[in-house]
């Protein structure tokens, strides 16, 4: 097929989005689709043959933060050029209701569109103000699809209708092939985490206070810490003993971080929240790691209910030493976990991922002519209202 | 006299550019909605062809027994055949009917282990995704269309003409829990 993808934020800025576009269209390419994706990007910006630039994104603050996009008329225009020189069988616009690319793809396409919703935190009055804009573009997308439960049901509530749930994708084997890096292990084990250091939400300070009762149950075990942040002040308070069981290796390198995984003896993702998926999760249960998570719904859900991974009060500081001390202790449930998650991480897999996208994808086209622009306004008013609307048949 | 008039007049066409962009915006996008509800109907109606066809052949494979064969070629044959007003009603019977022959564990693992059988399990378990898949996309168009079928402006200007109120279509399609390992995708998620 020939398979038009959107990306509507800038290509150059790592993000959920970004990466999972990425991934996406270089799994269809090896099944030889013919992939072009659109995304913000400077001409000058180096990019696989298979992304087409946009131009510049802008930062602008949206949605409680800063992110950078492309809108305006050059933009719209360069779209509508994609479009029309791109002859795709299916459109998939990724975050449709993002003032970006997405957007104006909406509005300047016909034809078979599939949409994939990402964010599962839409602001709901800002929605409502710009429902006008929002609903006629919307509703031209024959094939919505959330990436979780969360963001199902944000769309649900805030735009109606339903939506198809596709997980985000993860290169299960890359994962499970990952090697272990002797060096970082401690002789009283070793437990992980990923995320910033600096972000509240990530967890880290319960994790940091829950190391010392760990660290006097099992002198020796090595806590490894990867993610962008100052790793002085996430210490700060901690005392001595815990500051010499915690290794930072800092904003690590997609192998380092599996390596990392395939490390640990177990990985820890303390979330007080804003987590709508925990792909994190399932990268380290694919790479091995047996996993210990607050009981978030998102995580409830990526863990089976707790059925391949432990699950501990969200934000428990005792409850956390308490299970990561039994877990450590545990080396035959560590191992269950570990069998039990081998097997469920397949459904994350991309090669599953990308099967059920197609599969969608097929369905959409089947019923629709090919990708194309929305029809210039063309004709009188008169004609277009006497158009019979009912079925031809 | 006339001075006064001409700011009037000059508002009046203004407000009669608008309302006519607003007429002339509503029609056209009524207009694509319906066209989306005709080709999600046409994709579901394809898959539902594809599913009792599958189903047929299955069922005069011989790799049934002869009474699950016939339970299942009839509910095939009548989902096939079935009117308009009885349709939804045939496709949940075909639905029942290859639970009836496929919930048994033992069943399943006899078909797939003939390469005919694997095939048609295959088959079956596809178009059995699809048609989930399809009647979901359909549904969503339907309640779309509705939801502008029923704004003010397109109800007394009859924006929609004769088109019909847009149906939903409600089936059961769950398809049998033994199909899942036939999917070219182990531990789908959608099915």
């Amino acid at each position: 097929m020939r398979i038009g993808i959107v990306c509507p934020y800038s290509w150059d800025v790592p993000g959920g989005v970004q990466f999972h576009v990425r991934d996406l269209s270089e799994v269809l390419s090896a099944r030889g689709h013919e992939v072009s994706v659109l995304a913000p990007a400077d001409d000058d910006t180096p990019l696989p043959a298979y992304v087409v630039p946009a131009g510049r994104a802008v930062p602008v603050p949206y949605n409680g933060s800063v992110a950078r996009v492309n809108f305006g008329p050059l933009s719209a225009a360069r779209v509508r050029r994609w479009l029309r020189e791109g002859g795709f069988d299916v459109l998939h616009i990724h975050e449709p209701a993002t003032p970006s690319l997405s957007l104006l793809a909406c509005w300047a396409a016909t034809g078979p569109i599939v949409a994939t919703f990402h964010t599962a935190n839409l602001r709901s009055r800002a929605m409502l103000a710009a429902y006008p804009i929002l609903e006629p573009a919307l509703e031209k997308i024959g094939a919505r699809i959330a990436v979780s439960e969360d963001a199902r049901r944000t769309l649900v509530e805030h735009v109606g209708g339903d939506a198809v749930l596709i997980p985000n994708g993860v290169f299960v084997d890359r994962f499970a092939a990952a090697e272990p890096q002797p060096a970082w292990r401690g002789s009283g084990g070793t437990v992980g985490f990923i995320g910033r250091l600096d972000e509240p939400r990530k967890g880290l300070p319960t994790l940091v206070a829950a190391m010392t009762g760990v660290v006097a149950a099992r002198p020796g075990v090595q806590l490894l810490v990867a993610g962008r942040g100052d790793a002085d002040e996430a210490l700060q308070d901690a005392p001595a003993e815990v500051r010499d069981a915690v290794t930072f290796l800092g904003a690590v390198s997609e192998s380092d971080k599996t390596r990392l995984l395939a490390t640990v003896d177990v990985y820890v993702a303390p979330n007080l929240g804003g987590e709508s998926f925990g792909i994190i999760l399932v990268e380290a249960m694919a790479a091995g790691a047996p996993v210990l998570a607050s009981d978030l719904e998102a995580f409830k859900r990526v863990l089976d209910g707790g059925r391949v991974g432990t699950m501990f009060a969200t934000g428990n500081v005792a409850a956390l030493t308490d299970s990561l001390c039994a877990l450590l202790d545990d080396e035959p449930r560590r191992a269950a976990h570990r069998a039990a998650a081998a097997d469920w991480v397949r459904r994350y897999d991309w090669e599953t991922v990308v099967n059920d996208l197609l599969a969608v994808y097929e369905t959409v086209a089947a019923g629709a002519g090919a990708v194309g622009e929305d029809e210039p306004r063309r004709g009188s008013l008169r004609d277009r209202l006497r158009r019979d609307p009912s079925p031809r048949s | 006299m006339d001075l006064p008039a001409l700011p009037w007049i000059v508002a009046f066409a203004g407000l009669a550019l608008v309302v006519a962009w607003y007429l002339s915006f509503s029609a056209a996008r009524l207009d694509r909605l319906h066209a989306r509800l005709e080709g999600a109907r046409s994709a579901l109606d394809a898959q539902l062809v594809r599913r009792a066809s599958v189903s047929l052949q299955l069922a005069t494979s011989g790799l049934l027994d002869p009474a699950t064969g016939l339970l299942l070629a009839d509910a095939a044959h009548e989902a096939r055949e079935a009117p308009p007003p009885e349709r939804e009603m045939a496709e949940s019977n075909l639905t029942r009917a290859l639970h009836a022959a496929l919930d048994d564990p033992e069943t399943a693992d006899a078909l797939r282990a003939d390469p005919v059988g694997r095939e048609l399990a295959h088959e079956l378990a596809s178009a059995s995704q699809r048609v989930q898949l399809a009647r979901r996309f359909l549904n969503d168009a339907a309640l779309g269309t509705r939801v502008v079928r029923r704004k003010w402006v397109v109800r007394s200007l009859r924006l929609a003409g004769h088109a019909a109120w847009p149906p939903t279509f409600e089936i059961d399609d769950t398809p049998p829990d033994t199909l899942r390992t036939d999917m070219a995708r182990p531990g789908s998620t959608i099915l």
